[in-house]
């Protein structure tokens, strides 16, 4: 683009302006169409045309979250006058709250509980990794290591396993140690599975902290160790921030080990969230509240990693 | 790059003499990652290795009986797993194109002066860091035949995507390059970004077309990192197990995954399911292996 524009090329670059925001408005139509059904009442969220315009209700939130039934009777007036109003809501889509008989607790789903396990999963597994992997990365980056590049094959390869492949094994064994359906189980696979990048991408923000920093340390009387965590650590925080969003994301979507190894007590929210669909015709709004809900964190980490993207995806390969 | 002339700092250097020596915090930093790996991946491939010579089903409790290579030569002979491993390919195929044409379409677009770019740019990559499970669940509100927003925009009527066997891995694959693309546009613009300025002036100045520039100039230098996102989106498309089976259960769409997670976990046929998972691994480990060198040629760049 040097100087001077010749008209054929303003209208070349005008083009192509254009063309990417129709781009973006495909692309981003999908998550759109989920953060409006969230809000929608269940009844337009079926409509053809779509509804695009439409008040909004947090109804399917309070549906996410407790358990309920379909109303067989219109509920009395007094019984809908005393009912709190997100009850109402509820009564309003024709269905009404599940309380305990005896204690008139409301009666709550499993989202809560598989959302919780989800963050637990996930953050244990993502400090596990980036702690383990910044000091493998740094023994790797500092010390001559004899077959260096095939320990880090071996290290990257294990990342690339199927996770199916994996698991058929994984499941005999830990049904044989007891960590079937345990947050300890996940956690383990996931850690297994986030080290690998973690080394990958910690080497490369390690490479590039100036060794002379640990030098003069070191000649200041630091010992190793004391440089390590003092000088290098220091300057790897960006590096192991970065690290972490990304393992932190990567075990948050996870799927496949989820589906496998837990059922109940440890099932984190992405084979959750498919299994309320199941047969009939499934409440849309319920389920766009759970994905929307779910989605939210990772698109915040999404927008603090910008900039650290390329380099993740690549494996450090590729840094700007 | 004067690499070589960096002394590396010699495991056994008097300079910390003090404290542990540089060998033991060395193996104490690598050691128990590489410790953890074996056990956690290498131990468990093992154990399924010797379990794929047997007739082991983890439901019952009859003890595995070893039958040499019996599931192999069944596997192999097997004419619906090459029915899954030919309907692979062809996902693999659309797939990867479809994220290639799309991503590198989209960087072409992308490099030049934009308002708002580094905006644009992060919601355009916004797919891709998603659930594929959760979101991918999701498009079957999208493609519902009835009352989906695709068919209403696009003024499809009543298509099926899901429904009908011979569209429905199209329909899982347009997923993944709505995910996926923005993979390969991402490492495209690196590339692009990475082209010197002054080789399109002088194919300026040679009055060069646009085409010609195009093929002369552009693709070659963004290939090696171009064959970087293919590779990898190759890999990850061979793997795909997640989006395909929210989706749809249809045997059209039965790819190897699915069908590996079906014989060990549904059909629990244990000693035949890790026969087929170490078919499959060495597939993996040989694309991996490419993939790898790939990544150290650009590194070394």
């Amino acid at each position: 683009m040097a100087g001077v524009q010749t008209s054929a090329e303003k209208w070349t670059n005008r083009t192509a302006i254009a063309a990417v925001f129709v781009a973006l408005i495909i692309m981003l139509t999908p998550i759109y169409w989920i953060a409006a059904t969230a809000f929608k009442p269940r009844n337009l969220a079926t409509t053809i045309p779509p509804t695009v315009v439409y008040e909004p209700t947090v109804a399917p939130f309070v549906k996410l979250f407790t358990k309920r039934s379909q109303l067989r009777e219109q509920p009395t007036q007094e019984e809908y006058d005393n009912a709190p109003w997100w009850e109402q809501m509820v009564f309003d889509g024709g269905e009404k709250v599940v309380r305990n008989r005896k204690s008139g607790e409301v009666r709550s789903s499993g989202y809560g509980d598989r959302f919780k396990n989800s963050l637990i999963v996930s953050v244990i597994s993502t400090i596990l990794a980036v702690g383990m992997g910044t000091l493998t990365a740094y023994g790797f980056s500092r010390f001559k290591v004899a077959g260096e590049d095939d320990w880090l094959f071996f290290i990257l390869s294990t990342r690339m396993l199927p996770p199916v492949v994996v698991a058929i094994p994984m499941f005999l064994m830990y049904r044989v140690v007891g960590l079937n359906d345990t947050h300890m189980g996940l956690i383990i696979l996931y850690t297994a599975f986030n080290l690998s990048f973690a080394v990958w991408i910690m080497k490369g923000f390690i490479d590039e902290i100036p060794r002379e920093y640990e030098e003069a340390a070191l000649v200041d009387g630091y010992t190793r160790i004391q440089a390590f965590f003092k000088v290098v650590l220091p300057e790897a925080l960006t590096g192991m921030a970065a690290t972490a969003v990304f393992c932190f994301i990567t075990a948050w979507n996870e799927y496949a080990f989820a589906l496998i190894m837990t059922n109940r007590n440890a099932q984190t929210a992405p084979p959750y969230i498919p299994s309320q669909v199941g047969s009939g015709l499934p409440d849309w709004t319920v389920i766009a509240a759970g994905t929307f809900l779910f989605l939210i964190p990772v698109a915040i980490f999404t927008f603090l990693l910008r900039n650290h993207l390329l380099r993740g995806m690549s494996f450090g390969a590729i840094r700007k | 790059m004067p690499t070589n002339n960096m002394t590396r700092l010699d495991p056994n250097s008097q300079a910390a003499s003090k404290g542990l020596s540089d060998l033991s915090i060395r193996n104490l930093f690598i050691i128990p990652t590489i410790a953890f790996l074996i056990i956690f991946n290498i131990f468990p491939l093992l154990y399924s290795l010797g379990y794929s010579f047997t007739d082991f089903r983890a439901s019952t409790n009859a003890p595995a009986k070893f039958i040499g290579l019996q599931n192999y030569r069944e596997l192999l002979n097997d004419p619906f797993i090459w029915k899954n491993f030919s309907i692979t390919a062809k996902y693999v195929l659309i797939s990867v194109t479809g994220q290639v044409v799309v991503g590198f379409g989209l960087a072409m677009l992308l490099n030049r002066a934009i308002p708002a770019k580094g905006l644009i740019t992060t919601l355009l990559l916004l797919p891709m860091m998603l659930s594929m499970a959760v979101v991918g669940l999701f498009w079957k509100l999208l493609y519902d035949p009835n009352f989906g927003i695709i068919n209403y925009f696009l003024g499809l009527g009543k298509f099926e995507w899901l429904a009908d066997p011979d569209v429905a891995l199209w329909a899982i694959a347009i997923v993944d390059i709505w995910m996926w693309s923005p993979f390969v546009m991402l490492l495209s613009l690196a590339g692009l970004s990475a082209v010197p300025k002054h080789l399109y002036e002088a194919a300026e100045i040679d009055r060069a077309g646009n085409i010609y520039t195009f093929f002369r100039i552009t693709l070659p230098l963004v290939a090696p990192i171009l064959m970087i996102a293919i590779i990898f989106r190759t890999m990850e498309a061979f793997k795909t197990f997640d989006l395909a089976y929210v989706l749809s259960s249809q045997p059209t769409t039965e790819l190897i995954a699915i069908r590996l997670y079906k014989m060990a976990f549904q059909e629990w046929q244990t000693g035949m399911s890790s026969a087929f998972a170490y078919i499959v691994l060495i597939m993996v480990v040989a694309i991996t292996n490419i993939y790898v060198k790939y990544l150290n040629k650009v590194k070394a760049r």
